[in-house]
């Protein structure tokens, strides 16, 4: 890397600390229970809008998980979401109204967020409908997952997006608060995923699953990004550039081998196609707040509006993180 | 008689206080070392908490950073006092903090007393074994490591790439051989007492100093000198990565360390409850109920390592995207290409799937789908047929299908009408690929095809450049897969043998030789029809000599079967 490009990326990394900074006071508080994080506490980060029904449920996995703490930002929610998450004795929560898309999908309210409490914790970024597995999820809480980053001198562990979704019509079965999203949209892709290396960054670009199958045949270059890079061991330093996707300084981006061996990686469980998400592509279409001018929600919702069915022979039922393990979709590298 | 027990301690100093408990319940007297960076509020309470166990002792502190003399120097205060304080100790156990002892502590007791002239040090010369970290094995014994290799890895290389330069060399005192080894050890009163009590102990503390691991060479290299009896082994289970790090155990061990059969484990993580609870608590419950197999947790950690050095061949995924030419195989089976096979018989990929019961694609790369076997949609894997997708990243799309289907062999047709572009020379470079070829069986379509002559020799001209530039890459010198060519014309004359040569390599089930042969197109005219294309200034090449005339190795329509070979 030359010395030009290197500075070009420090460049941008301060831009985006900027970015974080201007944002910050769009940002209200409505619960402050930051004096409660220790040392070595791992904390999660997430921003969500109109999600209530989710919340229950996400709380709970995470803190069979382990994580001591939650930093949530809420987007203007309506629907009584900020209003629950404030009464919880472990989250502490700011709303904002300002624009979800101006402030990079979130990313800079979490970046600031992130750089004020997160320097030295382990920190996990997850939206309310992104579900953390890692090797050994099931016998090993967050903490030994941690433990070993720090003793391997890994500062980063990647975890793919895995899309979720229930055979049949996704808005057959009613999603219930508190229930396991899981249980409904249990159904992945386990083996059409495409995989190109991003040189600016050094990360990798993954593209594939139902989306790109079903919405995205015609146009694969538009198909989602599933790579993401949620627990970081967080430095005031850092930032996340695009949602999770990819950080500043490069190095953390190095999550996988290059040699041909494997590094330790687990997923994200994506339960987004619920039946939550028709009324949900319908608001978002409105409000043109994602990602290019909302043109996912707009091939969604058509799509889904004629054939909601994402579910085809070669679909595979989620049972546990060995099974994705096997598949090839994560890995437990040297942990053993 | 005892076994005295030194520990070295830096954190969990919960867990600590626990061991140390446990060794002091059966009588072993215990001297421990805290690092000295360890803040003195924690040190106090630490000492403060095990002052009701009489036969404890706390040595001088040092600090003990990895790969550096501390190690050392806090082992040997430890031993001074134990052998000092401890009159009735006869062997002397070098644990750490999170040591677990697995093993009933009065087993260990009665082991070593059956044993009581022997050392059990893991201790082996350099030249020997391959553990080394960081490419210096006799090295690092012969050069000076001023600089930690944690925190100042540019010096350390650079000091060490200097002194190879200008050679230097350190001399080794007293022409000892040094050996090395597991750093945790178990040696007698006798041989403990010889090395810290040796007239030569400062020279050789002097020149330890300085080489890298000491706590990995010091008391291996000195016990060699005065051990009646040595068993070059660790009594402490410990499993090392390959970046020399110690493999941690954690609660779902729980079955493997009670099969482990060994007296102590080392690391443990220490918020395993179930293991501390398990072993602490029950210790003799916790191993007698199960038969040893101490081979299982070698076999758990072996693999562990190859799965982060070489990983699952022919898997791309989030975190295994080898550079090219480390892929070690780009796809993880063996399958087969066939061009120009579909275009010569008229029922081959139903005579094939038939022969050998290998999985029969069509043309996977065609222009407008990828044609899977039964005409599906979507593959194993949920891959989808979308051209688009496809020809999106055909490496991921390929690579993707071979991994999907492990386990069934994979066969698919090629040629010259296909997207073989950009994925032609991943092909020819896989080594489980075999490609079979017809050169120039293409025209044959165009043979029976109703098309103008004028498009047909533009198309002809078209395919014989496109199957050329394809057959420059099967014969290049990269090509590692295992390629046969025939011309059109050859492979008429004696279909029977490469077809039979090809399906035994395939190698299932069929072992008596074809039954059936595929149906060969009908050919009457060919010869002419390529006349034709040359009268017209195209010259067809790749299909070899055809007589113009109708040759009597051209096969009749009207046979049943043209070919019967038992």
């Amino acid at each position: 890397m030359k010395p030009f490009q290197s500075y070009r990326m420090r460049l941008k990394r301060k831009r985006a600390k900027v970015r974080a900074w201007r944002n910050h006071y769009s940002l209200k508080q409505v619960a402050d229970r930051t004096n409660r994080i220790r040392p070595g506490d791992i904390l999660l980060f997430s921003t969500f809008r109109d999600e209530y029904v989710r919340l229950p449920y996400f709380l709970k996995y995470y803190r069979d998980l382990g994580v001591s703490h939650f930093l949530m930002v809420d987007n203007d929610s309506e629907d009584g979401g900020r209003e629950f998450l404030a009464d919880q004795p472990d989250v502490s929560i700011w709303t904002t109204k300002a624009s979800y898309k101006r402030a990079r999908f979130g990313v800079d309210w979490l970046n600031w967020l992130q750089s004020k409490y997160g320097h030295g914790h382990w920190t996990l970024v997850v939206d309310p409908d992104e579900f953390f597995v890692y090797p050994f999820c099931d016998t090993r809480p967050i903490r030994a997952l941690t433990d070993w980053l720090d003793v391997s001198q890994l500062r980063s562990f990647g975890a793919m997006l895995l899309d979720m979704y229930p055979k049949g019509r996704i808005d057959a079965v009613p999603y219930r608060p508190g229930q396991d999203p899981i249980e409904i949209a249990s159904w992945f892709d386990p083996g059409n995923y495409m995989i190109a290396k991003n040189n600016a960054f050094g990360n990798l670009w993954i593209q594939g699953g139902p989306r790109a199958r079903v919405f995205f045949r015609d146009t694969p270059k538009k198909a989602p990004a599933l790579n993401k890079i949620p627990l970081v061991k967080w430095d005031r330093r850092y930032v996340y550039l695009s949602s999770t996707h990819m950080l500043l300084p490069r190095g953390l981006n190095q999550t996988y081998d290059t040699l041909g061996g494997e590094k330790a990686s687990g997923v994200l469980l994506h339960a987004k196609f619920l039946d939550t998400f028709a009324a949900k592509a319908e608001e978002e279409l409105d409000r043109k707040q994602h990602y290019a001018a909302s043109i996912e929600y707009k091939t969604y919702y058509d799509n889904l509006r004629d054939n909601p069915d994402l579910w085809c022979k070669w679909s595979e039922k989620y049972i546990n993180w060995r099974q994705l393990e096997i598949l090839g979709l994560m890995s437990k590298g040297n942990w053993a | 008689m005892s076994v005295g027990i030194i520990m070295l301690v830096h954190t969990a100093f919960d867990r600590a206080e626990q061991v140390a408990r446990h060794w002091a319940a059966s009588g072993c007297p215990i001297v421990i070392h805290a690092d000295k960076s360890v803040p003195m509020k924690t040190y106090n309470a630490f000492v403060k908490a095990l002052s009701d166990l009489p036969d404890v002792r706390f040595s001088k502190r040092h600090r003990c950073e990895w790969g550096t003399w501390g190690l050392v120097a806090a082992t040997q205060s430890a031993a001074q006092i134990m052998l000092d304080e401890f009159r009735d100790v006869r062997h002397v156990y070098l644990a750490s903090g999170s040591c677990l002892p697995l093993r009933p502590v009065q087993e260990l007791i009665d082991y070593l007393a059956d044993r009581p002239q022997t050392d059990f040090i893991e201790s082996a010369t350099t030249a020997d074994v391959p553990w080394t970290i960081g490419g210096l094995d006799h090295e690092r014994f012969t050069l000076r490591f001023p600089f930690s290799w944690r925190k100042n890895r540019f010096l350390f290389d650079r000091y060490v790439a200097l002194q190879r330069r200008l050679g230097l060399k350190r001399r080794i005192p007293n022409g000892i051989v040094p050996h090395m080894g597991s750093q945790w050890w178990c040696l007698t009163r006798q041989t403990l007492s010889a090395i810290l009590s040796d007239p030569d102990r400062p020279e050789y503390d002097r020149y330890f100093r300085h080489v890298w691991i000491p706590d990995e060479s010091y008391f291996q290299t000195l016990a060699r000198q005065y051990s009646l009896q040595i068993e070059s082994r660790s009594l402490t289970l410990s499993k090392f990565d390959y970046q020399g790090k110690p493999h941690i155990f954690y609660d779902d061990h729980l079955q493997l360390l009670r099969r482990s059969d060994c007296f102590v484990a080392r690391k443990i993580w220490p918020f395993a409850n179930r293991l501390y609870d398990a072993f602490l608590t029950d210790g003799a419950a916790a191993m007698k109920r199960t038969e040893p197999n101490p081979g299982k947790i070698d076999r758990i950690f072996a693999k562990a390592v190859e799965r982060r050095t070489r990983g699952r061949p022919g898997l791309y995924m989030q975190s295994r995207f080898p550079v090219e030419g480390r892929e070690n195989g780009l796809t993880c089976a063996r399958y087969s290409v066939f061009e120009g096979f579909g275009d010569l018989f008229e029922n081959f990929d139903s005579w094939l799937a038939r022969a050998t019961g290998a999985r029969v694609h069509g043309h996977l790369f065609a222009p407008d789908r990828a044609e899977f076997s039964d005409g599906q949609t979507v593959m194993n894997g949920a891959l989808s047929d979308s051209a688009k997708l496809r020809d999106y990243n055909p490496r991921a799309f390929f690579a993707s299908l071979i991994w999907n289907t492990r386990g069934e062999r994979q066969c698919f047709q090629m040629g010259p009408r296909d997207h073989i572009k950009t994925i032609e020379w991943d092909i020819a470079k896989d080594p489980n690929a075999q490609i079979s070829v017809i050169t120039g069986a293409w025209a044959v379509p165009l043979f029976k095809s109703n098309q103008n002559f004028g498009d047909i020799r533009q198309e002809a001209a078209r395919l014989q450049q496109i199957e050329s530039k394809h057959l420059e890459v099967l014969r290049s010198p990269w090509a590692k897969a295992r390629i046969r060519i025939w011309t059109m014309a050859e492979f008429i004359e004696a279909p029977m043998e490469p077809l039979q040569t090809i399906i035994d390599e395939i190698g299932q089930q069929n072992m008596r030789g074809l039954s059936e042969v595929p149906k060969m197109a009908d050919l009457s005219g060919f010869g002419q029809f390529l006349q034709n294309l040359k009268n017209q200034g195209m010259h067809p090449y790749l299909m070899g000599d055809f007589p113009v005339a109708h040759g009597p190795h051209e096969p009749q329509q009207n046979k049943p079967k043209p070919y019967l070979v038992q």
